[in-house]
């Protein structure tokens, strides 16, 4: 009885004792490790030996500035995240459209299924079974040569890095922008009708601006995800398709520089934190 | 998020940023030095190795676990980075590891591995000369390792595909297979470049792949950084490879005899030669690592895959050369005439004409410190490949 009175007169002891736990958790466990990268990222490796040198130095970030080569991947890297995110969103509008305005109630759980069953399959699967869908001897090229249309050599390439991405990050688009879509009362579009709009007009000054903040957040998903993946790159990509991912990869399981490789993850780390802001004041925070 | 809580936030990033320097200050480092076990004791049961895909097959490995009870665990790297990489981050966990040339001096200076004593592999007196002691494994007397089998790095090409037959180094820097080219993900691949400019341009003056001045290896960066537009994927893993050659998104490229043996079983149309510029290839050595949990199995491991058939399974599964002389009349048992295939009966001539991988190092043979180190092969190496 006494510690629920002592807590109902001083509300900020509850409060404490709720978060504290979390608390800890984000500072020790997240924030730690983050201070940690940021840390190794300033020291170097012996080659020879592999053992760390503790000693303070800025030459993993020269290195990373100077060296051409982290500047083309790091573009690369922002480039197909990039295109991967215009596109899940060119797919997602009319999808979510289609469902939320257009289909039937049975129709519309339907799709909703067929948006989430993928995610329920490996996410090696899925690519594994691009690498064969896109090989030279694979189903493409099989399809457009019985087409008569000729074979296109697009396995392992940065196509194809594009295309697998674009499938496989897709629902994290769709979902939000279908929220917000339903969100949109069906008054808006009927007061817009009723001062004359057409559809067109209707969908770019009532519809589109009302559901960018969900596709703001979907950009978060799709962006981020591609951002950080390795293993895309790795399986189905060609000559020239590293990304920041394989590149740290490379270094921790492969070279043992460490260091170096906290310092490349520092990067996409700093674009996100840009993209986050960004994508706040699009209003995507509210529509998650 | 109000700019209130972003300014907390920061707070707890700087609050933890200084615990953690603080905590970081200096590092200690310890070294074991143990004396040679002069018996193998009773089996711990387990036994976990880092090996090149295809060293631990069931063919084996099976009679090995029956026979010791010792239930080997196999984890298989791509390359000789990632073995020295395995062993220094995962290092409490594994026995032993297939350490080439290029990894196995790494994994003595960095203290990763430890002596064994080969009294404890009474087959090791039947092994080449050459590969009883070789530099790579053997230090001021102290043996890190025993010797395992040998062999080059080969030109695959796919016979229905690749006319004429190449016959030389060249084909997979030429235009005539963009796109079907492939080569290894491995920063030692710069020595296979270097050892094709050694007879195609002897004024650069290249006499040991591994041993490249600054204008060496700029000249074969410059080849390798010509090759890439011509290459349709780096591999990673031997199994990638045999994968492109089966759908027929490579023609023509650098393997294992491994990738050979196993197109082969699986009847695709390939071929392998060693071209007339000559090799590189490897030397490998089961090494101990110094933290080793199960010992026992692991020499128990070392006096197995020793013994002539044992030597002779492994080198007509992987197609390379045993290092145990005996094994040549086991090999011809498993298959007719596999013993002079795999020149396991004349080894002292064909040993002298393969390059054998060794990590690079400053200190040139010469004497002279004007040589490139394998940290400069890395970084030139990605600059190739990113």
């Amino acid at each position: 009885m006494r510690v629920s009175a002592a807590m109902f007169r001083r509300p900020w002891l509850r409060a404490v004792l709720l978060l504290s736990g979390p608390g800890a958790w984000f500072v020790l466990i997240y924030l730690a490790a983050l201070v940690v990268l940021f840390v190794s990222a300033l020291w170097t490796v012996e080659p020879f030996t592999g053992k760390l040198i503790h000693h303070w130095t800025l030459g993993n970030f020269e290195t990373l500035v100077k060296v051409p080569v982290y500047r083309t991947i790091a573009l690369r890297t922002i480039g197909i995240a990039a295109a991967v995110t215009v596109t899940d969103a060119i797919l997602a509008l009319p999808f979510a459209f289609f469902a939320v305005r257009i289909a039937p109630p049975r129709l519309r759980s339907a799709l909703f299924v067929a948006v989430l069953i993928p995610l329920w399959s490996s996410y090696l699967v899925r690519v594994y079974v691009w690498r064969l869908i896109l090989s030279n001897g694979g189903v493409l090229n099989w399809t457009l040569e019985k087409l008569g249309v000729g074979a296109i050599n697009i396995g392992y390439t940065n196509w194809a890095i594009w295309i697998v991405f674009s499938y496989i990050w897709l629902p994290f688009m769709i979902l939000p922008v279908w929220a917000a879509m339903e969100r949109v009362p069906d008054s808006l579009l009927e007061a817009s009708a009723d001062l004359g709009a057409r559809g067109w007009r209707t969908f770019r000054s009532v519809l589109f601006p009302l559901i960018v903040p969900g596709i703001a957040a979907g950009s978060i998903f799709t962006f981020s995800l591609t951002l950080g993946d390795f293993i895309t790159p790795t399986l189905v990509g060609g000559a020239g398709s590293d990304f920041i991912g394989n590149v740290v990869y490379q270094n921790v399981g492969v070279a043992n520089n460490v260091p170096f490789a906290a310092a490349f993850a520092v990067v996409p780390l700093v674009i996100m934190g840009l993209y986050l802001a960004l994508a706040r004041r699009l209003g995507a925070f509210e529509a998650l | 998020m109000t700019l209130r809580k972003i300014d907390w936030a920061l707070g707890a990033v700087l609050a933890a940023l200084a615990i953690t320097v603080t905590a970081c200050g200096s590092s200690s480092s310890s070294s074991s030095s143990s004396s040679l076990p002069t018996k193998i004791g009773a089996g711990e049961g387990q036994l976990n190795l880092i090996a090149w895909e295809g060293y631990a097959q069931p063919e084996w490995v099976k009679p090995f676990e029956r026979q010791t009870g010792c239930v080997v665990h196999a984890k298989y790297a791509g390359s000789s980075d990632e073995m020295v990489a395995l062993m220094r981050q995962g290092g409490g966990q594994y026995d032993l590891v297939s350490a080439s040339g290029d990894a196995s001096l790494r994994l003595i200076r960095g203290g990763d591995v430890k002596p064994v004593n080969v009294e404890l592999v009474p087959e090791w007196k039947n092994f080449i000369p050459q590969l009883q002691s070789p530099v790579h494994n053997t230090v001021e007397g102290k043996h890190y390792g025993i010797s395992l089998q040998w062999g080059p790095n080969i030109l695959l090409y796919n016979t229905k595909l690749v006319h004429p037959a190449p016959t030389s180094w060249s084909a997979i820097y030429s235009a005539k297979y963009r796109g079907q080219i492939t080569v290894p993900n491995n920063p030692i691949q710069i020595a296979d470049a270097a050892l094709y400019l050694s007879k195609k341009d002897p004024s650069l003056g290249i006499s040991d792949p591994y041993e490249l001045t600054e204008p060496q290896l700029n000249a074969a960066v410059k080849l390798l950084k010509e090759q890439r537009p011509l290459i349709k994927k780096y591999w990673a893993l031997a199994s990638d490879e045999i994968e492109l050659f089966k759908n027929g998104d490579a023609t023509i490229g650098a393997a294992w005899p491994y990738q050979l043996s196993t197109l082969l079983a699986d009847k695709a149309p390939v071929t392998a030669l060693i071209p007339e510029e000559g090799a590189t290839g490897w030397a490998d050595t089961w090494m101990l690592s110094a933290h080793a949990p199960h010992p026992n199995c692991a020499y128990k491991w070392l006096d197995y895959i020793t013994t002539p058939k044992v030597q002779a399974q492994q080198a007509v599964s992987y197609g390379e050369t045993p290092v145990n002389k005996l094994a040549c009349a086991e090999m011809e048992r498993i298959q007719k005439g596999s013993c002079p295939i795999y020149h396991a009966n004349a080894p002292a001539a064909y040993f002298n004409t393969i390059k054998f991988w060794k990590t690079p190092i400053s200190k040139c043979d010469n004497g002279e410190n004007n040589c490139m180190d394998y940290s400069a092969w890395q970084q030139k190496w990605t600059e190739v490949t990113g």
